[in-house]
């Protein structure tokens, strides 16, 4: 089992109050399909992504965005136990959408990097390395389910 | 070319072979960074697998000279976070006292570290050349483990990112991740 330090599980609650959920999702998801073009692969029916311009203003990839917080959010709520709350979307990803789990971690850079946008000065190198610990386990989590 | 590709992987992301990406069915060129198999006398930019644009340069050359006069605030924060985030990476300065963020150590050596990365910029257009002598120095006197680079180069994406979200658009992003990864080929060309 993770263990949380009162000061990691206070930050993660804080960053998910303080960011624009929506927000983060879609420029995360948006960033990621730019900077690591073949996780396009996954997104075939979201219709134009020619462009860095066309996926940030794709509303598919922006709705998609949305879920992937969802998850996040999911995780957050519960930190004790993230590895079964996710054994589901585990199965989901391995055996239906059949993602590359090396991609979880190419998101959750964007995710990082989105949310250090948005908090500026307030995302200090103790914040940083509080979500990077988290976005570690809801990787680990999600590659749990993949044989 | 095979060994340089595995060290590649070793620092940076790998997409797909090129043949083999695919979006939707058709072959994915957006960004015009593929070669076809007829392209000939290109044999130095596939060996790198991931070749700067002109277009990517242009984007490096254009954010640096927005972010160039932080160079010192950004090298002390992206050193302070590599340590606090990565632990396991304190163990290249267990001869420092003070290991904080705010510690003189690192904002000096921060520094220092940004001093490289303008070398680079300044290099863009022959990064292995231009960064041999320093390559040599991570090889044989610093020894540090290549995989670090990529870990400092998310660092210093984050702080970036964090000082200007404006500037750091996600095509600034893209061409600044694919610099950073070459940077970290440069430095990794004398190792062995």
């Amino acid at each position: 089992m993770v263990k949380w330090s009162d000061f990691e599980r206070a930050t993660i609650q804080d960053i998910f109050s303080k960011i624009d959920s929506g927000a983060v999702g879609a420029a995360a998801l948006s960033r990621c399909l730019t900077v690591y073009p073949w996780t396009q692969r996954y997104f075939s029916k979201f219709g134009n992504l020619s462009s860095a311009d066309a996926i940030a203003s794709n509303p598919k990839v922006a709705a998609h965005g949305k879920v992937v917080m969802g998850g996040l959010e999911k995780a957050m709520k519960n930190l004790d136990d993230i590895k079964n709350a996710f054994k589901d979307l585990s199965v989901l990803h391995s055996e239906k959408l059949q993602v590359d789990p090396d991609n979880f971690k190419l998101l959750a850079d964007c995710v990082t990097i989105v949310v250090a946008g948005q908090m500026g000065k307030a995302f200090t190198a103790e914040v940083h390395a509080a979500l990077e610990k988290f976005l570690a386990v809801v990787v680990s989590s999600l590659r749990k389910q993949y044989y | 070319m095979l060994y340089r590709a595995s060290r590649a992987a070793l620092i940076c992301p790998v997409p797909p072979s090129r043949m083999g990406v695919t979006c939707g069915g058709r072959l994915n060129l957006s960004r015009g960074n593929l070669q076809s198999p007829s392209d000939s006398g290109r044999e130095t930019e596939r060996e790198a697998d991931m070749s700067l644009t002109d277009k990517d340069k242009a984007a490096v050359k254009a954010l640096w000279a927005k972010i160039s006069k932080s160079a010192d605030a950004i090298g002390a924060e992206a050193l302070g976070r590599l340590v606090t985030v990565y632990p396991q990476t304190k163990t290249y300065f267990a001869h420092w006292p003070d290991l904080s963020a705010s510690s003189p150590s690192v904002k000096n050596h921060g520094k220092k570290i940004m001093g490289g990365v303008t070398l680079a910029v300044a290099k863009i257009d022959d990064l292995t050349n231009g960064l041999l002598d320093l390559s040599e120095l991570h090889a044989f006197k610093l020894r540090v483990d290549p995989a670090n680079f990529k870990l400092l180069s998310h660092c210093l994406l984050v702080v970036i990112a964090a000082m200007f979200p404006n500037d750091f658009t996600p095509e600034a992003h893209v061409s600044m991740d694919k610099f950073l990864c070459n940077l970290a080929l440069g430095l990794s060309e004398r190792y062995r």
